[in-house]
């Protein structure tokens, strides 16, 4: 139970990872590596602003703005000085890895002895609930894992909400359609290099923000933790479009959340079989590859058959 | 309400691909005008169009619309008085947003954006109406994707968020060219009906001699990036498609002619 109960809580945590990589696939349709670094960046300021006792919302947040920066400068590196997106993303995430490792001092930092956001959750869980564990259909939970549960799934259902309300705005739905038509919202005075800056900061912050939470679930911030984390984005929204079947705003935002829930119980079953966690990234890309290439083949054998009936 | 001072510009300037596009264009559009650019592939009319909505800037001269010095302006904030239609249907509308959140992009044109609900109320009970108004049975599928439509509907629907907020200025770019010849007279129909009911000052850029005869005031026939013939006034009523037809012979006769007399002169001197 409490490895389920752990599954969903990641899964629901990543979402948000899932909801910035949904931004800048979906919407602004340009994979952004920067993920890879921005969500180690979130974590490293977040924990080394835990660690010198700084308030664990204060620090989220202010790992959140990290992220937000360095969405903004491949934004610009793209824009302003025309390099290309995937270029852009590759040298903000490499340059990410040096300013991660300043910012925490070492490669690794602890945060078992720290206030954080998770053991504020754990404390007001065993608050509410009163009882060490409780019964859920014959299974005990302890109470601080049902809080983080909580917690994550709280998280996860604002920020998606916040983001369904802001891509219906005038300017969200801006965004929406550089993505989609760049030459047609720029006849109609959208600044289209200032709407991929924007979005490539939201996307990040998100990414970011994720980060923060995932440091102070898993109780450490590493340097490495981003490696491959755009990949499992892109996994997470792929499932998610799968799962809703829609493209529009409200399934696809949905979807993402669900995907990244979905992907890590698949996951977290796959390990409990016995698979080698070494081989968890390649696993991750060769699924991502299946998912983006079998559509497209799916289609074509559908089309040869039809036509050889004929 | 459109004052062109001798613009030209220069594609890969000092390299094998240079393109002379521009040289040295004046033009002035006084206000409610309706002006026809005719010319062959390559002449500069549809490079004249984008140098007036600032997809480049130009490399000298200046352009004023409604009095406004916009030479250094970007193409977006030029959008405030430029609206446009381009000649891919594809172009002016986003396909995977629905009709009535493309017409609340267009309501916006030009304007600041903010944090306030792109789709209310106040919007689409006008725009139903409006869309109503064309006969093609989208007003009741304003939450349908614009990429679901055919062009020459999406093409109609681009004038209509072109012109949704009366533009100083309406470029229309061949926006008929891609259209199968039904829905490219209902387009033209409704340019017609669009711009004689807001008397908007455009400068549409045609291949179609029909067009360039029925519509309009007045005819620039561009040739190697310079205005050739300027038709207004009786001139211009008088005019039959023949009559353009024969012009642009006489531009092919001298460019032949000047093809064979510089081969003549190299096979001579070099």
């Amino acid at each position: 139970m409490t490895l389920l109960l752990g599954a969903l809580t990641i899964g629901l945590i990543l979402s948000l990872l899932a909801l910035g990589v949904m931004i800048s696939f979906r919407i602004f349709k340009m994979p952004d590596i920067t993920t890879d670094g921005s969500i180690t960046l979130g974590a490293s300021i977040a924990a080394i602003l835990l660690v010198q006792g700084v308030d664990p919302w204060a620090a989220t947040a202010a790992g959140a703005l990290g992220g937000m920066l360095a969405g903004a400068i491949t934004g610009i590196l793209h824009t302003k000085f025309k390099i290309n997106a995937l270029l852009a993303g590759i040298l903000v995430m490499t340059a990410l890895y040096s300013v991660n490792l300043h910012v925490m001092g070492r490669s690794n930092i602890p945060l078992m002895q720290a206030r954080t956001l998770t053991s504020h959750a754990e404390e007001f869980g065993g608050k509410l609930i009163g009882a060490k564990s409780l019964n859920v259909y014959g299974w005990p939970v302890t109470a601080s894992d049902a809080a983080l549960l909580v917690f994550a799934l709280m998280a996860a259902a604002v920020m998606g909400g916040i983001l369904y309300m802001f891509f219906r705005t005038q300017i969200g739905t801006a965004m929406r359609a550089t993505g989609d038509n760049p030459q047609m919202i720029r006849a109609l005075g959208g600044n289209v290099e200032g709407y991929v800056i924007m979005g490539l900061a939201l996307s990040n912050g998100l990414v970011a923000l994720s980060g923060a939470l995932l440091a102070q679930y898993q109780g450490f911030a590493d340097a490495q933790m981003g490696i491959g984390m755009i990949v499992w984005g892109l996994a997470s929204v792929i499932i998610g479009e799968a799962l809703t079947g829609g493209r529009s705003l409200g399934l696809t935002i949905i979807g993402a959340i669900m995907g990244s829930i979905l992907f890590r119980l698949l996951v977290a079953i796959a390990l409990r079989w016995g698979l080698n966690p070494n081989d968890l990234k390649l696993i991750t890309a060769l699924f991502v590859f299946a998912a983006l290439v079998l559509p497209g083949l799916i289609n074509k054998i559908k089309r040869k058959t039809t036509n050889s009936h004929q | 309400m459109l004052k062109i001072q001798s613009i030209r510009k220069t594609f890969n300037p000092d390299t094998v691909n240079e393109v002379r596009a521009l040289q040295g264009v004046d033009l002035t559009i006084e206000p409610g005008a309706f002006v026809v650019v005719l010319g062959m592939n390559g002449s500069g009319k549809s490079t004249l169009l984008n140098a007036v909505a600032g997809t480049f800037l130009v490399d000298e001269g200046t352009i004023h619309i409604a009095g406004t010095n916009v030479t250094r302006w970007p193409e977006h904030r030029r959008a405030k008085l430029i609206g446009r239609v381009f000649q891919n249907p594809f172009s002016g509308t986003a396909p995977g947003m629905s009709i009535a959140e493309n017409f609340a992009l267009a309501t916006h044109r030009g304007k600041p954006r903010g944090l306030g609900w792109a789709l209310s109320r106040n919007l689409l009970n006008p725009l139903r109406d409006r869309i109503a108004s064309l006969k093609m049975g989208l007003e009741n599928r304003l939450d349908n994707a614009i990429g679901s439509l055919s062009g020459g509907q999406r093409q109609a629907l681009t004038l209509l968020m072109a012109t949704w907020l009366k533009p100083d200025l309406l470029l229309l770019d061949e926006h008929t060219a891609a259209l199968d010849p039904k829905s490219a007279d209902q387009v033209i129909a409704l340019t017609n009906e669009v711009i004689n009911r807001d008397k908007l000052t455009t400068l549409m850029v045609t291949h179609s001699m029909q067009q360039a005869v029925s519509l309009g005031e007045r005819i620039i026939m561009m040739d190697r990036g310079r205005v050739l013939h300027d038709l207004q006034g009786p001139d211009k009523k008088r005019l039959h498609p023949q009559d353009l037809i024969d012009r642009f012979d006489q531009i092919r006769r001298r460019e032949q002619l000047d093809e064979s007399a510089a081969a003549m002169l190299r096979a001579t001197y070099i």
